[in-house]
């Protein structure tokens, strides 16, 4: 790669860098409206949802890796488990499922 | 002799709560960032490790493919990058690409604004650069009313290292995983995603609403490809975060 990659990099983290950056620097001490609030504080159980559905699906070729990935996450996260524990517990069974049927 | 003791006591008392204050916020500090991030990192292994495979592939030397992920910090824009150097698209349009997929993040630290303590306007410059899809949902997601800073440091910094040391070493050994790991591995950051979402789901119709609507949407988006994935996210998640604001303000239950 020339220097060409460089810049590209340099303007790749700048673009990244603006979105993020902007509203936690700019929004510092002020009230937004109730509404706006409200509507914010919604926004980290969406993004779950979007972020799970419909990517985890599709995590591989075989679509059953991603049905029984989500199926075990789901079924382990309602046991009440910790996070690290639904993590390594789901790899665990994919692991077995890919060894025995993969 | 009794005032004495008084106020030995009520010193005693009041060095008693501080310690538990500093105890209480010490455990919502920078080492229980690092916990709390701890999945995150499991998650970034196997990507970061593909990523630098995929650049070495491409023909990034070990230099810049860490550089990258030093300086962009951002996978799935990292990813995209690779695959339209390959096809020899102009850098400038890479740039423009990555500034699409990465405007979500508009949205994800505006809301994050609200939950953040806060804090010196440098600091918030610093920790921003380290807010991804998956520290803004490890984050976003804490029972605390109030994240403090040092906590989201934690966070940040667990994942980051991960995300910087794995793509080095997938260039350097320049192979990725025995299949199966990989396969399975590579549900780590929905598992992650799931087990943050479920705790707060459990007997609460509003939030299984939200992750249900915004699910339904993306889905939508993607079945019909009228967006692209970064700006579906986006939608969906702003969609649903308004059905549900009009619809509980409305006083129908959620």
């Amino acid at each position: 790669m020339g220097a060409w990659f460089w810049w590209m990099i340099f303007g790749m983290a700048v673009v990244t860098y603006i979105p993020r950056a902007i509203p936690l620097t700019f929004l510092e001490g002020r009230e937004l409206p109730e509404t706006v609030q409200n509507v914010l504080r919604n926004i980290p159980y969406a993004v779950l949802g979007a972020l799970i559905f419909p990517a985890v699906f599709f995590i591989q070729e075989n679509i059953w890796f991603g049905v029984i990935g989500a199926v075990s996450a789901f079924a382990i996260a309602f046991t009440g488990a910790n996070v690290i524990l639904v993590v390594l517990g789901t790899i665990a069974i994919l692991s077995m499922y890919g060894i025995w049927f993969g | 002799m009794i005032i004495t003791l008084h106020s030995f006591s009520r010193f005693g008392k009041e060095k008693y709560l501080r310690q538990k204050e500093r105890k209480k916020l010490r455990e919502h500090g920078f080492s229980s960032g690092l916990k709390a991030g701890a999945s995150i990192a499991i998650g970034y292994f196997p990507v970061a490790l593909t990523f630098g495979l995929l650049a070495k592939t491409t023909g990034l030397s070990l230099i810049e493919a860490t550089a990258m992920s030093i300086f962009v910090f951002a996978g799935a824009a990292q990813y995209i990058s690779l695959s339209l150097i390959t096809a020899g698209v102009l850098p400038a349009l890479i740039v423009i690409n990555t500034f699409i997929v990465n405007i979500r993040h508009f949205l994800m630290t505006a809301a994050l604004n609200e939950k953040m303590e806060p804090d010196a306007r440098w600091k918030k410059a610093l920790y921003a650069f380290g807010i991804t899809d998956e520290t803004f949902t490890v984050l976003a997601t804490q029972p605390d009313n109030k994240i403090r800073t040092s906590f989201a440091a934690g966070v940040i910094v667990i994942s980051y290292g991960s995300w910087v040391a794995f793509t080095s070493l997938g260039h350097l050994i320049g192979a990725s995983l025995p299949a199966f790991l990989q396969a399975s591995m590579s549900i780590a950051l929905y598992a992650m995603f799931v087990g943050l979402l479920v705790p707060s789901m459990k007997g609460n119709r509003k939030v299984l609403s939200l992750a249900l609507i915004a699910a339904l949407f993306n889905s939508l988006f993607f079945l019909t490809g009228w967006l692209s994935t970064g700006w579906a996210i986006m939608v969906s998640t702003l969609a649903s975060a308004i059905i549900i604001e009009l619809i509980s303000r409305k006083g129908v239950a959620a």
